[in-house]
């Protein structure tokens, strides 16, 4: 056992208002520079619809992401192969009109117009090239728009649905849409980190935090086309690649990321998760219905002495081992089950996990009546609105199964609060939903209580990293007294 | 004069390219970079790229095997047939180039994207690149056969001044064109270090060798892991 830790992430889609506070927030802080413009490290879209950037999943076009290739795992557009017929040009590569041209207006406009006839206004013009624009596309142009003929239609997950069922989804009165927060997945196997020619990026052994090194990137931009999640940018202006960093400096310092922090909905939760590295071949290598479940099972349980012992072994600090046990993704995804990783099928083991929407069907319109769904209060979750399909093909490789068993779990939280709250049910009823489900009352009651109860230190259980110890290796922990902080030595200036 | 352009200046133009660009390299190794642009316009940088480094790369192999081993070249290129098989790939290769050069100068020069990112340094290097290319497929055309008497005229030039005994009667009496393409090739030499031309010292070769997972420990407990186990 090579036991290591992972600082990994829960996003409660039920729970998700769709505010984009998390997006300004990271925003602010990370990518409000020239060339970065464009770039989101955290978004929110809109789903069914087609991302950002523009139909991101679509691996036919992009080429991101890891492939089983007669048994032996290799990148799919990228790698050592591939690297002379890329380097050049590479035409796998998503340009700026794929994203957006990032625009602002001129409001100065607004003050010093002459005084005229008409109301002065502010026009939109490129934060590019400066230059006048019409705008036709931002990175949340379809937000809230379920049904779109333009978006919703062109969703790559619709190709695991029939006609019929994507039809369904356009009528004006079954018209659905979830949303889906997104940020760099911090892989296990990353294939942005594998597609580095110049090895600028890596993982980070204490945390797993994936970085890229501004000083030995040399812009040959293959992580862009490595990243399935098409979470690595490319900065136009400093000629570097860039990438969320999970606010590394905020988790050293014991606070939440950002986007985590500032999230409105409450949905984020953060913690450690101890695996085993061995198992990460084994995982990466297997067939695609059983890498979840693979996934699972490198997670270790942070309570089995041997693990412990085993972690320590490998040089996991306490604190570290502390958090892990205490860590709420670690309740969502191995214990409860709850939480699954979206498109496990890119093989690169993303460690972020998602609570799927149950989005339930409360009432129908028939013969233009609401009908409020006969004697059963809680719908059967396969009339969710939004086809477990559909779920299936972002979050379970399209194991339909795992998404079911998800969804009656969280179904059968409510059918038992709703019995506990108002008592319409009975218990007989809610104990039938909870065995169906396969949890006992008390599992049910500690998830209702991390979902909606959840203080900020349940969702944020952020281990201390000890940068002080690393500082004593170098240098004096004195004269590094004052000099804390990040950023470019020098100016980050092109030639 | 001569003696300066080809006795001095080579020098000077290696010594500046030479010292700056290690010092660039442990000052701030960030300016390392090929600057892509390929972000903001990526149709015309393909008929651009492509065939500019494509063909330059062969062609500079080609100057480097000569350079190397001039005496075998010259006993290969002896044969009319292959004389003319080298001397046709490498006109193809410099055509190549320099379509490509041109097509990467009119993208500078008329793209708004690539516009604003476009500095006075990128404009002088293709335009030096440019010069150095179309020199040199001036020499392959008018000037035949170029490739043998590289070899034989110009290589003990080259040589000559690396063991720091410039002899440049090799190259005083040769056409106007040739002695463009020598004193440019310097020229670009000596800007290596200002401008985006290093990105060809950090090829990245070492991709070959590593694995494709790296993982960096900040402190200590590396110690006790071993420097194999990633
Ligand atoms: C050894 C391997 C080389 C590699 C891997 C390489 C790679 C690249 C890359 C990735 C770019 C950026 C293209 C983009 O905008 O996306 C580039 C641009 C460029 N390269 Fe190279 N290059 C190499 C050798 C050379 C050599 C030997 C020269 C010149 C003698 C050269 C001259 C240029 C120039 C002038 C540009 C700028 C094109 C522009 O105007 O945007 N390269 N190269
Ligand atoms: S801040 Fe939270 S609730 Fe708002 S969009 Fe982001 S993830 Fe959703």
């Amino acid at each position: 056992m090579d036991i290591r830790a992972q600082i990994s992430m829960v996003f409660h889609l039920d729970k998700c208002i769709g505010c984009h506070t998390c997006s300004i927030a990271c925003k602010n802080i990370w990518t409000d520079r020239k060339g970065a413009e464009y770039m989101w490290w955290n978004n929110v879209e809109t789903k069914p619809g087609t991302g950002y950037p523009h139909r991101w999943e679509d691996q036919e076009d992009y080429q991101g992401g890891w492939i089983l290739n007669g048994g032996e795992i290799e990148l799919k557009g990228t790698g050592k192969k591939r690297l002379l017929k890329n380097i050049f040009h590479n035409s796998t590569l998503p340009v700026l009109d794929d994203y957006y041209e990032p625009w602002t207006y001129t409001y100065s406009d607004l003050f010093d117009s002459p005084q005229g006839d008409d109301q002065p206004v502010a026009r939109p013009y490129s934060m590019v090239t400066g230059e006048y624009m019409d705008v036709k596309a931002g990175p949340n142009w379809d937000d809230d728009l379920g049904g779109s003929e333009l978006y919703a239609k062109n969703d790559v997950n619709y190709d695991a649905l029939t006609s019929a069922e994507r039809e369904d989804l356009h009528h004006l009165q079954k018209m659905v849409m979830m949303y889906l927060p997104r940020i760099c997945n911090h892989c296990q196997n990353p294939a942005c980190l594998a597609s580095c020619p110049s090895g600028a990026i890596y993982k980070r052994g204490e945390d797993g935090v994936v970085l890229i090194n501004q000083e030995k990137c040399r812009a040959w931009r293959m992580c862009v086309t490595g990243c399935p999640y098409k979470k690595t940018y490319y900065n136009w202006q400093s000629g570097k690649s860039e990438k969320c960093v999970l606010c590394y400096p905020r988790l050293e310092a014991g606070e939440a990321p950002a986007c985590m922090h500032s999230c409105v909905g409450r949905i984020r939760y953060i913690g450690v998760l101890l695996y085993d590295k061995d198992k990460i071949e084994g995982i990466i290598h297997q067939d695609e219905k059983q890498l979840i479940q693979a996934q699972k099972e490198a997670i270790v349980d942070p309570f089995d002495p041997e693990v412990i012992k085993a972690a320590q072994d490998c040089g996991v600090s306490t604190h570290m081992i502390e958090s892990a046990q205490k860590s709420p993704v670690y309740k969502w995804v191995k214990e409860w089950n709850l939480a699954l990783p979206l498109h496990a099928e890119y093989r690169t083991v993303p460690m972020l996990f998602y609570v799927p929407p149950l989005l339930p069907v409360m009432g129908n319109i028939s013969h233009n009546l609401y009908d409020n769904n006969g004697d059963q209060f809680f719908t059967s979750i396969d009339d969710c609105r939004l086809p477990i399909k559909y779920l299936a093909s972002l979050f379970s490789c399209g194991d339909e199964s795992l998404v079911r068993d998800v969804l009656k779990k969280l179904m059968a939280v409510r059918v038992h609060r709703r019995e506990v709250t108002t008592g319409d049910i009975s218990r007989s009823q809610a104990d039938d939903a909870l065995s169906q489900a396969g949890i006992t009352a008390e599992e049910a009651e500690a998830i209702y209580k991390l979902s909606s109860l959840c203080t900020f230190d349940q969702r944020f259980v952020i281990p201390a990293s000890h940068r002080e110890e690393a500082i004593e290796m170098t240098k004096m922990v004195l004269e590094h007294k004052g000099e804390v902080g990040f950023g470019f030595k020098e100016d980050p200036e092109r030639i | 004069m001569s003696q300066f352009l080809f006795g001095v200046f080579p020098y000077i133009a290696s010594v500046l390219a030479v010292v700056i660009t290690i010092y660039e390299y442990r000052r701030n190794s960030f300016h390392f970079s090929s600057i892509s642009s390929q972000f903001l316009e990526g149709r015309k940088l393909f008929w651009g790229s492509i065939p500019w480094h494509y063909g330059v790369l062969t062609v500079l192999l080609g100057h480097l095997l000569a350079f190397l081993f001039p005496s075998a070249y010259i006993a290969f290129a002896k044969v009319p047939m292959r004389l003319l098989i080298l001397e046709v790939i490498s006109l193809v290769c410099g055509f190549m180039a320099f379509l490509g050069l041109v097509m990467l100068f009119k993208r500078r020069m008329l793209d708004s994207r690539i516009n604003i990112i476009t500095t006075n340094f990128d404009i002088s290097l293709l335009l030096l690149l440019l010069i150095q290319v179309a020199s040199g497929v001036g020499v392959a055309l008018f000037y035949r056969w170029g490739s043998s008497w590289y070899a034989s005229a110009v290589v003990p030039y080259l040589r000559s001044l690396w063991v720091l005994d410039p002899e440049i009667s090799y190259i005083a009496n040769m056409p106007f064109v040739v002695k463009l393409h020598v004193f440019n090739s310097f020229l670009i030499v000596a800007i290596i270090p200002f401008t985006r031309l290093m990105h060809f010292l950090v090829a990245p070769v070492h991709y070959f060798w590593r694995p494709y997972q790296i993982v960096i420990w900040n402190w200590s407990r590396r110690k006790i892991r071993k420097a194999d186990q990633q």
